[in-house]
């Protein structure tokens, strides 16, 4: 399964809640899928966005909130599961789309090759936990994350492409964190 | 009331309601008193730029966040405040205890705690260095500039100030 269509699968099955997506081609390819105003895209931060959801989740009890992730992403913050294993928000759903590559970077290996971050969440303390590798998998799996109570975890294998072909997000910083809050009517 | 809930007290009145951080030592008290009060909704942060993701999400979700930290951390934040907090404007004010300000601490804090306001300055993050007697003020100062330049505001805490 491609990243692409990954993201697109999920984005196709959201409805109210809202995403916060990881820089790089996660982000590229959610705003290319669904550009929605309760989409948060990262352009820089790398690691961050698990804690920005987490804090996202905190503050917004009543709202669920989808994590798009990445491997290399994680792994720069992997202390981030223990915090959420710790406070377990019910509303936090983490996906990580994991192709066991740096791939925004030139496609360097990361270390999920050998490391399974499912089993790292199962281990923090997430309440669900699941993994999908092929489109059938994901199709039921994103169904059952978001009836989950979380914190919820879905592991998302995909395949290492040389380069994506989503373009740039086109949206300034200032304005996507506006839009965010316009759209939770938000002064 | 404490030194410690008296200055939470003073940033609570000036519309802080998000509170995370990693623990500092020169903040001994004030984090002891936040611990005993589950209602500021406290959350520990496992490093500063984790920090600075989550005051970030507060913020979206429609909250003023503080951050405490130690200016070490400061250090390890410089990424999420400068490729994140600072290109979005996301108003956070960072309540960083300065190790090493005077050049008499330990040999870890010598280097960075000198940097510190360089760092400040690299970042173009607009700070204050209250004393005792300033506090209240540098409080209203910076929650005044949090609204004013939206973007992170910090304020630079030599030990023995708000606590």
């Amino acid at each position: 399964m491609l990243r692409a269509e990954a993201i697109a699968a999920v984005l196709s099955k959201i409805g109210d809640e809202l995403v916060v997506a990881a820089n790089g081609w996660i982000s590229r390819e959610a705003c290319a899928a669904s550009d929605r105003s309760e989409n948060f895209y990262m352009l820089g931060s790398m690691g961050l966005a698990a804690p920005i959801g987490f804090g996202l989740a905190l503050a917004r009890p009543e709202r669920r909130v989808v994590i798009f992730d990445g491997d290399g992403n994680l792994l720069m913050t992997l202390g981030t599961l223990a915090m959420i294993g710790d406070l377990r928000p019910p509303n936090f759903l983490h996906i990580v789309f994991d192709n066991e590559v740096y791939g925004s970077t030139g496609g360097q290996r990361s270390a999920t090759a050998n490391i399974a971050l499912d089993a790292l969440a199962r281990a923090a303390g997430y309440a669900d936990v699941r993994r999908a590798v092929t489109a059938e998998e994901l199709d039921a799996a994103i169904d059952a994350l978001l009836a989950a109570t979380g914190p919820a975890f879905l592991l998302v294998k995909v395949i290492a492409e040389s380069n994506g072909t989503a373009p740039r997000v086109p949206h300034e910083p200032e304005a996507l964190a506006k839009r965010f809050r316009a759209a939770l009517e938000i002064a | 009331m404490n030194r410690s809930g008296a200055f939470l007290e003073i940033l609570r009145e000036a519309g802080f309601d998000f509170f995370t951080g990693v623990p500092d030592s020169t903040f001994q008290p004030l984090l002891a008193e936040i611990a005993s009060r589950p209602d500021l909704g406290y959350v520990t942060a496992v490093s500063e730029n984790v920090a600075v993701g989550i005051a970030t999400g507060s913020y979206l979700g429609g909250r003023r966040p503080v951050i405490f930290m130690q200016n070490s951390g400061l250090a390890l934040a410089m990424n999420a405040l400068g490729s994140l907090a600072a290109i979005y404007r996301i108003p956070m004010l960072l309540v960083i205890g300065w190790r090493g300000h005077d050049g008499s601490d330990s040999p870890e804090h010598a280097l960075l705690g000198a940097a510190t306001p360089a760092l400040l300055d690299a970042l173009r993050l607009p700070f204050f260095v209250p004393d005792a007697e300033s506090l209240h003020s540098d409080v209203a100062r910076a929650a005044q500039t949090l609204d004013t330049q939206p973007g992170p505001c910090a304020l630079l805490c030599k030990p023995g100030v708000v606590c």
